[in-house]
């Protein structure tokens, strides 16, 4: 990065873009300023991975610390408070809980079933956690950090985390036991029944861009509607269908609950992680929140905005700023959904893939074509094209919601006393 | 550069090889499917990006799953999965089989004429793929999904209950 010239700032907000935007690219130059020329690349790459694994480690870290007190909290118990600090013994709210639970994993015994294909048993959480670290590498951070610009970053996404289907039958016929390989096949039947919304989801994004780079969707996204509206996807008809779309098989992509039928503690013994323990489990579970963390920065991307501020005069708070901000919102919505619904049947989950996400991200195709087909309308016509739009999207969610909940709902309680 | 490709290719062969050697199918599935990325890696090396990416996303994530539960629905058990060579007479077909597809591969190859061309490598981006697909190849792409479609509701006719039997199971 050329940092020889510094404008003379103007505004708040171009000044923030001259220093604060790019203070991470300053902080990594200061350090590989002094190496040769061939070096210094190699070097910036690898201080971006570094980057990365911290960050998002230390926020895995502290994701599944706020997940258990937030639950803790919606069910009425504190949730872990009484981890203190080493040395000092401060119990500040349980905050090096995480750190315990990572000592607690490191020192745990691996126990490796003795009929076990042992080398599967083992390369499935590497093979899990690899892939879900690689869909890091296209999400643009900011403004300026974007770790790689590929020209088909959202497919580069989707290809690395189609692996994850893989290592999770790795894990379940590895373990020789039957009740991982038959829930294995159960997270198979899931992954593959969501995969599809989630790929369909995107669709309308590309074909309103008319590009598959992630820098170029944010690019896209930028700038307001009467200096209020963010041109943010998810603000129209088929974006905000889109996001919703993606957001549910987001969930079931990376068995969460409503949908966390593969691992279903109370009642699957964990699945394909019954005979994992130890290190191995926390790898499993590492890559599940990566995996979570990965695909609400894929929505952030694709349908928030990206680092794009919601308000021109809020412009002066630097991008990754705004993206961490989106990032965390999105987290916190998890943990949320967690706490608040119950668990799906397995027909349930499959039916309401097939039958009412797929069709409906198939229209949300078209309705995507019938906007970018008028993107030239104004005036009068605009309210149309929104109502065209938002009539496309409505309809059929009310059409075939009411049509496969009937004779199912409202529920009858025969014995329970009213 | 050089050196890159003959790891890919390498690793390639390699894999390929040792999933045909091993006796355990799952292992040998496995293999193959390393050896898919493989192949996704020599795309990327050779520019090919957008190849690349719809190799791992078709191949690595959807036709591996085929492969799998084709090998865990058809075997009843564990020890199933292992094969051994039947009789010789299945031996000698395989043989056979596998020479005639690799006579028409390599006549197909070397009959090719291929002319050295010195000009630059296209750069094509996914916007240009995305045009002659769309424009050019209009047809082919329309046909291919007309050919998918009728695939997958043959698939759903196929998978799909006897309505008598499902009457019968119901409590």
């Amino acid at each position: 990065m050329n940092l020889a010239v510094i404008p003379v700032a103007a505004s708040a907000s171009e000044w923030s873009d001259a220093f604060l935007e790019r203070l991470p690219l300053v902080a990594r130059d200061l350090v590989t300023s002094w190496l040769p020329e061939p070096w210094r690349w190699l070097v910036n790459s690898l201080i971006s991975i570094a980057v990365i694994l911290s960050v998002f480690g230390l926020l895995f870290a502290y994701v599944t610390l706020a997940e258990r007190k937030i639950l803790g909290r919606i069910q009425n118990r504190p949730g872990p408070n009484r981890t203190p600090i080493p040395f000092i013994n401060l119990r500040f709210f349980g905050l090096a809980q995480p750190f315990a639970d990572g000592v607690k994993a490191l020192t745990k015994e691996d126990v490796v079933p003795r009929g076990a294909d042992h080398l599967l048993h083992f390369l499935a959480p590497v093979v899990l956690l690899a892939f879900s670290i690689l869909t890091f590498a296209v999400i643009p951070y900011g403004r300026h950090l974007v770790p790689v610009e590929l020209n088909a970053g959202v497919l580069y996404f989707f290809a690395a985390g189609a692996a994850t289907e893989l290592a999770v039958f790795m894990a379940g016929w590895a373990s020789r036991n039957k009740y991982s390989l038959l829930a294995a096949m159960r997270a198979l039947a899931q992954l593959i029944s969501y995969e599809l919304p989630l790929l369909l989801a995107f669709v309308p994004v590309v074909l309103v861009t008319s590009s598959l780079s992630t820098t170029e969707i944010v690019a896209a996204q930028a700038g307001w509607k009467f200096d209020l509206i963010p041109h943010w996807h998810v603000f129209t008809p088929w974006g905000f269908a889109g996001f919703v779309i993606f957001m549910i098989a987001a969930l079931a992509e990376s068995n969460r609950s409503p949908f966390d039928l593969p691992e279903a503690e109370s009642e699957l013994i964990a699945g394909h992680l019954t005979e994992y323990s130890g290190f191995k489990y926390a790898l499993f579970f590492m890559a599940e929140y990566f995996g979570m963390i990965a695909l609400s920065g894929m929505a952030i991307t694709l349908f928030l905005g990206g680092w794009q501020a919601p308000s021109p005069y809020l412009e002066f708070i630097p991008s990754y700023v705004w993206f961490a901000g989106k990032l965390i919102v999105l987290l916190l919505g998890f943990i949320w959904i967690r706490a608040t619904f119950p668990r799906l049947r397995m027909d349930q989950l499959t039916r309401f893939a097939w039958k009412f996400l797929v069709p409906l991200a198939l229209i949300n195709v078209g309705n995507a074509a019938f906007w970018s087909l008028t993107s030239h309308w104004s005036g009068p016509l605009q309210i149309l094209r929104w109502l065209i739009s938002a009539v496309v999207v409505v309809g059929p969610f009310v059409l075939m919601g009411r049509k496969l909940s009937a004779g199912v709902a409202p529920r009858v309680y025969r014995y329970a006393a009213t | 550069m050089t050196a890159a490709l003959v790891l890919i290719a390498v690793f390639t062969l390699a894999t390929a090889a040792v999933a045909l050697a091993l006796r355990n199918l799952i292992h040998s599935a496995l293999l193959l499917i390393a050896s898919w990325f493989g192949i996704a890696a020599f795309y990327l090396w050779a520019g090919a990006e957008f190849v690349a990416f719809a190799q791992v996303l078709v191949y690595v994530g959807a036709v591996s799953m085929v492969v799998l539960f084709a090998v865990l629905l058809t075997r009843r058990s564990r020890a199933d999965t292992v094969v051994t060579s039947d009789s010789l007479s299945r031996a000698i077909s395989a043989v056979i089989t596998g020479v005639a597809v690799f006579g028409v591969l390599a006549a197909a190859i070397f009959g090719a004429r291929l002319t050295p061309s010195t000009a630059a490598a296209p750069t094509a981006t996914v916007r240009d793929i995305g045009m002659q697909l769309m424009g050019t190849h209009a047809a082919a792409l329309l046909i291919i999904g007309i050919l998918l479609t009728v695939a997958l509701l043959g698939a759903v006719v196929l998978a799909a209950q006897d309505p008598d039997e499902t009457k019968k199971d119901a409590p």
